[in-house]
Parts: C-alpha cells; sequence; structure tokens
C-alpha cells in the first residue's frame, strides 16, 4: 500500500498512467482528480518558467505551440536543480532536434541567444575599468596587454539573423530581419542586459580574448576573419556596455 | 558581510508580504503597514545582478525572511547537499530573521519537479524529516521553521494525524513551526476534517510565523469542493475568521500575506497586509 516516491513521480509526469494506488480522498475512494491537481502544477508551473524564459521563441511559435512543446521539454528535460532561473539550458538542442521546427532553422540560435540573456542578467557583478585607462596606456604595450572581460559578458554567433529575429519577436514595430549571419554581444550595463549585433570581426576579436590572447594576437585573429577588421565599434560597445572588468599589462 | 552573531534580528509581530520585484520602487517609497518581507530563497541563488541588489537594499529597512521551496526535506534521497551550501551561503551574507521550509517534497532521482509533493504521515517519514532537518538546523546554525502543507490527497498507509505529526517533529528537531491558515482551510476541506479542531491539536507554542494566502475552489471525481492553494487572489473570508481562532490561541504572531500569481498592483495587496494587522490589533496582549 505505501507510495513511493519513484511511483509518485512517474505517474506525476506521464498522464496516460493511473493515479499510484494508496492515494485517497477523506472517504477512502481512488485519489482520481485530485491526483491531477500535482500534474498541473508541475506542468504549468514549468511550461511556465519556459515562457518566461523563452519569451521571443513564444512569441514567434505562438502560445498554443510553445505550449505543446514546454509540455514535451519538461518531461523529456525536468530541472536538474531547484535554480529554475537557470531551467531550460537543453531547450536549444531539443528545439533544434524537433522534426515539426525543421522549417524553423533559426529558432534553436533565439533560444541560446534568450539562455545567455538570462544567464547574463543573474552573473556576478564587476566593476569596468575607467575607459580612460586605454589611453593611457602605450600603444605597445596595448596590444601585449590582456583583458578580463565582464562575467555578465556573452557571446553568441549565428548564420540566421538571430538578433533582428529576437527584436522582431519582442519588440513592437521592430524592423522585418534581414538574411545575414548575425554575431551578437550581450553586455549588462546595470541591470538589464543590452544585447546588439557586431560589427564583421568582432566576435573573432572578443572570443580571442576571452580564451586568454592579447589584445594584438586578437587583432590577428579578427583580420583573418574580416581582412578590413575596424576595431573602434566593437570596442565601443564593450567600454559602453562597462565590459571591461582589468587590463593586464606585461610587467 | 554581514556579522549574524552581532544582531539576528526576529521576524516582528505584524503584517508582512510576499516580495515582488515589480513592487520594489512602492515598498521603497510608501510601504504602508508592510514591515517585513519574505522572499523565496531560490529566486536568490544567482551570482549577482538586480535581484541581489534589490535585496540588498531592502534588507536594510525590511526584516526579511528566506523561505525556501526547493530544499524536498521529505524527500526518500539526501538532502542535496550543492543546495544546502547555496541556503548557508544567502543566510550567512544575509542574516535574515526567519529561515522556513516545508513539510514536502519536491526532488527526486534527480528531477526538481517545482511542486510542494505530499508525504505519507508514519514513522518512517517522521524519522527522515526528522533527520534532515537535524542537517539542515547544523547546516545553517539556526533554527528553521517547517510549514504545514495544503493537501489534496490523504495516503492510506498514513498513521499520524498532520498536527501531531508536526508537533512530533518540532519536539524531536527542536525546529519551529510555520502555519499556514489558508493550507489549514483547503486541506481540511478536501480532506473533511474540522479547521478549528486542526488549530485546537496544533502545537501552537511552537509557531514562528502564519501564512494567508488566497486559494481557488475545483470539485473533485464525486461533486465535493476541492481547494486548490493557488496564491492568486484576495485571502478567503473563513480564512481571516480562522485566523482570528488562531491568534486567540496562539497570540500575536508575523503574520505573512502569500500573493505569487497574478499579483495585484501595490495598493491592493498593502490592504490585505493592512487587514491582516488589524487582525492583530484585535488579539488580546
Amino acid at each position: 500500500m505505501s507510495v513511493s516516491q519513484t511511483d509518485f513521480r512517474a505517474a506525476l509526469l506521464d498522464a496516460d498512467r493511473p493515479a499510484p494506488t494508496g492515494l485517497q480522498d477523506a472517504a477512502a475512494r481512488p485519489a482520481g482528480r485530485r491526483f491531477d491537481v500535482y500534474r498541473n502544477n508541475v506542468a504549468v508551473s514549468l511550461t511556465e518558467a519556459l515562457h518566461d524564459g523563452f519569451p521571443a521563441v513564444a512569441s514567434l511559435l505562438g502560445k498554443t505551440n510553445m505550449d505543446g512543446i514546454a509540455g514535451m521539454f519538461l518531461r523529456a528535460h525536468p530541472p536538474a536543480s531547484p535554480l529554475l532561473m537557470l531551467y531550460g539550458e537543453a531547450f536549444p538542442d531539443f528545439l533544434a532536434g524537433l522534426e515539426q521546427l525543421s522549417h524553423l532553422g533559426y529558432l534553436a540560435d533565439v533560444a541560446r541567444l534568450e539562455l545567455a540573456l538570462r544567464q547574463s542578467y543573474h552573473a556576478a557583478d564587476a566593476a569596468p575599468i575607467p575607459p580612460e585607462r586605454l589611453g593611457q596606456t602605450a600603444p605597445e604595450a596595448l596590444l601585449a596587454a590582456r583583458l578580463a572581460l565582464a562575467p555578465a559578458l556573452r557571446l553568441r554567433r549565428s548564420p540566421w539573423p538571430v538578433f533582428d529575429i529576437w527584436r522582431y519577436a519582442t519588440e513592437p514595430g521592430a524592423p522585418q530581419p534581414q538574411a545575414a549571419a548575425q554575431d551578437v554581444l550581450i553586455t549588462r550595463p546595470g541591470y538589464d542586459p543590452a544585447p546588439q549585433p557586431l560589427p564583421p570581426g568582432g566576435a573573432a576579436w572578443i572570443a580571442a580574448l576571452q580564451t586568454g590572447q592579447s589584445w594584438g594576437a586578437a587583432e590577428d585573429a579578427a583580420r583573418a576573419e574580416a581582412a578590413g577588421f575596424d576595431l573602434t565599434p566593437t570596442l565601443t560597445l564593450l567600454l559602453q556596455g562597462g565590459a571591461i572588468t582589468d587590463l593586464m599589462t606585461e610587467g | 558581510m554581514l556579522d549574524q552573531s552581532a544582531r539576528r534580528p526576529r521576524l516582528p509581530h505584524s503584517a508582512g508580504v510576499g516580495y515582488k520585484p515589480q513592487h520594489f520602487a512602492d515598498l521603497t517609497s510608501d510601504p504602508g503597514a508592510v514591515t517585513w518581507l519574505e522572499i523565496h530563497a531560490e529566486n536568490y541563488m544567482g551570482d549577482g545582478g538586480r535581484p541581489l541588489a534589490q535585496l540588498r537594499q531592502l534588507s536594510k529597512r525590511f526584516a526579511i525572511s528566506v523561505h525556501g521551496v526547493g530544499l524536498s526535506i521529505g524527500g526518500e534521497g539526501a538532502l542535496d547537499r550543492d543546495h544546502l551550501a547555496r541556503l548557508k551561503h544567502l543566510c550567512d551574507w544575509l542574516a535574515p530573521a526567519s529561515f522556513s521550509e516545508h513539510l514536502a517534497w519536491s526532488s527526486h532521482d534527480s528531477a526538481f519537479l517545482n511542486d510542494l509533493l505530499p508525504l505519507p504521515y508514519t514513522n518512517a517519514t517522521l524519522a527522515r524529516v526528522a533527520d534532515h532537518i537535524d542537517q539542515v538546523q547544523t547546516t545553517l546554525g539556526r533554527r528553521m521553521l517547517l510549514e504545514n502543507p495544503s493537501s489534496y490527497l490523504a495516503f492510506a498507509e498514513s498513521t499520524w494525524a498532520e498536527p501531531e505529526f508536526l508537533a512530533e517533529i518540532a519536539r524531536r528537531t527542536g525546529c519551529g513551526l510555520l502555519l499556514d491558515v489558508n493550507n489549514v482551510f483547503v486541506s481540511a476541506t478536501n480532506l473533511g476534517f474540522s479547521p478549528q479542531g486542526y488549530i485546537d491539536a496544533f502545537p501552537l507554542d511552537a509557531v514562528g510565523e502564519i501564512h494567508l494566502g488566497g486559494h481557488d475552489e475545483q470539485a473533485d471525481d464525486h461533486g465535493a469542493p476541492l481547494l486548490i492553494d493557488s496564491h492568486g487572489r484576495a485571502v478567503a473570508d473563513p480564512v481571516w475568521a480562522l485566523l482570528d481562532y488562531t491568534l486567540a490561541r496562539s497570540g500575536a504572531q508575523p503574520l505573512l500575506i502569500e500573493w505569487d500569481n497574478d499579483v495585484p498592483d501595490w495598493p491592493q495587496l498593502a490592504a490585505e497586509a493592512a487587514r491582516a494587522q488589524t487582525a492583530l490589533h484585535r488579539v488580546p496582549a
């Protein structure tokens, strides 16, 4: 007669299973619909968490489709921790693997961008360097320097116009996306993550800095990808976003 | 970091509300009767950003109660040590006036199910829950409060009534209890017992906080009322009456309004808190 949590959990996530035997109402009749309260709480609250965490994906899919896909996802990938703020790490790959969404090739990358925005929101605080410090550093020392970047910085590279699609899905009146690959930089000046599309080579420069390469080596990497790489717009985005937290020069 | 040994404030015997970020500006400018706030621990376990910054600011003005919803104290498996460490980290820097959790389980076999799931009231459950509470209190270095659940069904295998079960846990572990009178009313309706009888049997001397919240009404397979602890509307009148019944026996307590879904604007929530404050004024000194 004893109901294990293994049995309870299995029935909770599978509406085709009957409620476990041994659960009852006050008159000792089988629990029936009473068990559905728990099923409903789990499914509804996790579906809401996915709507909240992936508003652009939800907008692109429409509520009914998003509800259906969330229902499949939460059963295949229930949260691994009580920190729902980070729930859905597996959602982009899950979307990419769904046959019925194969016509929306960009959707997984939109989900990756939304996941990165959420991670940025909850990332640790870090004070940026004063921008003047760059000007006070000799050019040759700057080229040899390495940069520490803010914990809230995220970089997402996509073969799709992922920033434009995200904006189109979340901002009324945003322009129609044009067919072009987009790299997106997320910085967090203050407390609100700010996504921005990067110019050619910008993502390669930042990615190289993230792996600990020097400023100069990162510029080489950027030029290898975009011959006419202009550092200024990308550097401006980093500085405006408060994303450079240290400048480590030799010696 | 705050120095815990220097001051460990207690929750005041007055009205508090469950904190929602959309009320931050109103709370800092016009909190009305509200003197303390309760937060869900798991929402403040990120590394930084706005949630922690707001909490740091609020904690300078309001007493804070940290209310966990994810520790799964009733779980058949061991407590999640990583989660317990995160709770300790939060309680260490915030030095809250209170820490509470639920008589429930929510994680099993590495899945977190995001609901407060029910337990059979047996000797085996009692021993397991008491062990887990010992572990929590030892790790956090503080006494915790354990909250009575809202129930939609019963376990055939149960051998204890809930108030006696909670009293025995409190006796064995030294923990305090968080009495949710809406949960009492919901469970009493759903399982056909007297809510006043439940209060009469409850170890009121162990109570350190009272919760109030709204519920929805549905029906079970046989047409009997099935109340759902939704926290999505105003507190129902019979729950206010049950609060008066309780306060007349327990004396004044910290009273919390929980409104987690369809969250109202600040004036409506502040009015609920003011109503709770009025109930306290009726309590004999």
